[in-house]
């Protein structure tokens, strides 16, 4: 129960943290930080790692644990790379011409 | 020892996810950002990876080679303009994995109590965005009919089933030990996915794709109850909070309440107002005419919509940018908070054609500037145009804060035809003296007045 009441005032601690530092991104921005933060939620790819890869495991787990696992890391590696392609793009001056 | 190693591990990455948010906030340091957040995402599932729990490897490397193969390619080959379908898609893959999680929890431990309790929240949080952004995804994709489907009593029969699945999962809390519910309460919360997003309509999607990132977050944190573990709290709180404030970002563009999206009761179409769109004359103009206005002004603002992704208008907008800035004109861009199908949209296309993000103002910024401009050229946008929103209390997008084109010396609205937006409502923009309206294909308009352009009498 210890551990339970800590998590609580985590989530609460990340959700008021989370909220500040969002407000501050310029709406500029707002698709990428987008994609960005859908990279991060994939973190769900640890709980379904932790399924997958239990000793003896049932079929039911292991097949859920398995699509989950797919599903995140092409959250994972499709997110953060997306995001980056994006942020790339954003330039402020013109690209001096040679 | 190694718990140790894995706990640090685990540190570390929240402190990474923290930071890769605080440096998102400027485009400036928004790459460092990305950075973190891979390499506190690396250390998350290398930790985990390194776990005694962690038995057997076998199918977590197929699945993370799987994985691999279809998002890099995903990432590399989507053009800009489908962006909005790849961000609900991936939130409906984001959302499965959590809820396929908390099932196979479930099924291995029924746990009681609190942990049951986040469980149930996982699981019906996790269903209900999968299938909700998959019907996302659809109608972006135009799969799925665009428009918004309403039937009759259909606020009632979705909070009903929404009921239902809350009083199921509120019986599994109260006994787990009853599993025959528990595939009944998946049925319902993917059923009631599919129901929320068939009464919203295109210009409600960048609200309702906040959201779903928003219940994608928080499903994830709760996750991290059940499982006990902080960093899924943590990094499923920062996605909640952030999707919860660009759905709040993008309700206030709209002038809708916070509760009206939450329960899903927005999109629906307003058919009076379109029914007494009479017959009024509007002026029109060719590419020449077009051409000869933008040569002749000192000060253009451009104002990109849907209509211009559609179009793939981009390359074309950024040929005109180039030509008129090179003639002296001062051009600028006015992006409206909801224009686009996400939260951002015409940034992303903008900044893909190297137009400098310094050239892009928020409606706030640039309202002002309306006044001084010689021409206001909009391009496949509408209802953020329309000055009904101002002063006419009679329609639907009553108090809406728009941008005030109205106010520029010349109107041009780039538009395929006539037909009103998407909430059915007659622009009266276009009927104003001093609207042109320049009927075409965005793309194909842009390049004739690109090349209707007057020979630079001053280079």
């Amino acid at each position: 129960m210890q551990s339970l009441e800590l998590s609580v005032y985590v989530f609460m601690l990340a959700a008021f943290l989370g909220f500040e530092l969002i407000r501050r991104v310029s709406p500029l921005l707002h698709t990428p930080l987008m994609s960005l933060t859908n990279a991060i939620s994939a973190i769900a790819v640890v709980g379904a790692i932790l399924i997958t890869g239990e000793k003896d495991a049932s079929t039911l787990s292991r097949v859920l644990g398995f699509i989950a696992v797919t599903a995140s890391t092409l959250n994972v590696v499709s997110g953060f790379l997306i995001t980056d392609r994006m942020l790339k793009m954003f330039k402020k001056r013109e690209p001096r011409k040679p | 020892m190694m718990e140790n190693v894995v706990g640090l591990a685990y540190i570390v990455a929240a402190g990474l996810f923290v930071l890769a948010l605080k440096w998102m906030s400027a485009p400036a340091t928004a790459r460092r950002g990305v950075f973190a957040g891979e390499i506190g995402m690396l250390l998350a599932i290398v930790g985990t990876l390194l776990r005694h729990e962690v038995i057997d490897y076998q199918w977590i490397l197929v699945a993370f080679f799987l994985g691999s193969a279809i998002g890099i390619p995903l990432a590399y080959l989507m053009p800009m303009t489908a962006v909005p379908q790849r961000t609900a898609i991936s939130h409906a893959f984001g959302a499965l994995a959590a809820a396929l999680v908390g099932t196979a929890e479930y099924y291995r431990q029924t746990p009681h109590g609190f942990i049951m309790g986040a469980l149930v929240f996982e699981t019906l949080l996790g269903f209900v965005t999968f299938t909700a952004s998959l019907m996302a995804f659809g109608k972006l994709q135009e799969i799925l009919p665009t428009r918004p489907i309403t039937y009759r009593n259909q606020n009632v029969i979705n909070l009903m089933l929404l009921g239902s699945a809350v009083v199921l999962g509120v019986l599994l809390v109260i006994s787990p030990e009853q599993r025959w519910m528990f595939p009944i309460f998946i049925t319902l919360a993917m059923l009631f996915g599919v129901l929320l997003i068939i009464p919203i309509g295109g210009a409600d999607m960048p609200t309702v794709i906040a959201l779903l990132n928003s219940y994608a977050g928080l499903s994830a944190s709760a996750m991290g109850f059940v499982l006990g573990n902080n960093l899924l709290v943590i990094a499923g709180a920062l996605d909640g909070s952030s999707g919860f404030i660009l759905s709040v970002i993008m309700c206030r563009a709209m002038n809708r309440s916070f509760t009206n999206v939450l329960f899903g009761a927005f999109g629906q179409v307003q058919v009076s107002a379109a029914a007494e769109a009479q017959e009024r004359p509007v002026h029109s103009a060719t590419h020449e005419e077009a051409a000869s206005l933008l040569d002749a002004a000192s000060r253009v603002i451009i104002v990109p919509g849907y209509g211009l992704a559609v179009a793939q208008a981009q390359h074309k907008v950024r040929e005109l940018y180039d030509l008129l800035t090179k003639r002296g004109v001062d051009v600028s861009f006015a992006i409206h908070p909801v224009a686009g199908r996400m939260p951002g949209h015409m940034n992303v296309l903008l900044a893909e054609v190297d137009i400098p993000y310094d050239k892009l103002f928020e409606m706030d910024d640039i309202n002002s500037e309306f006044a001084q401009a010689d021409v206001a050229l909009v391009i496949g946008a509408n209802d953020v145009t329309n000055p009904a929103a101002r002063h006419d209390r009679s329609s639907p997008i009553f108090g809406m804060p728009i941008l005030d084109v109205d106010h520029a010396r010349t109107v041009m609205v780039i538009k395929r035809g006539m037909s009103p937006g998407f909430a059915g409502i007659d622009n009266e923009l276009y009927y104003m003296d001093k609207t042109l309206m320049l009927f075409g294909d965005a793309k194909a308009f842009l390049a004739g007045i690109i090349k209707e352009m007057p020979v630079p009498a001053r280079v």
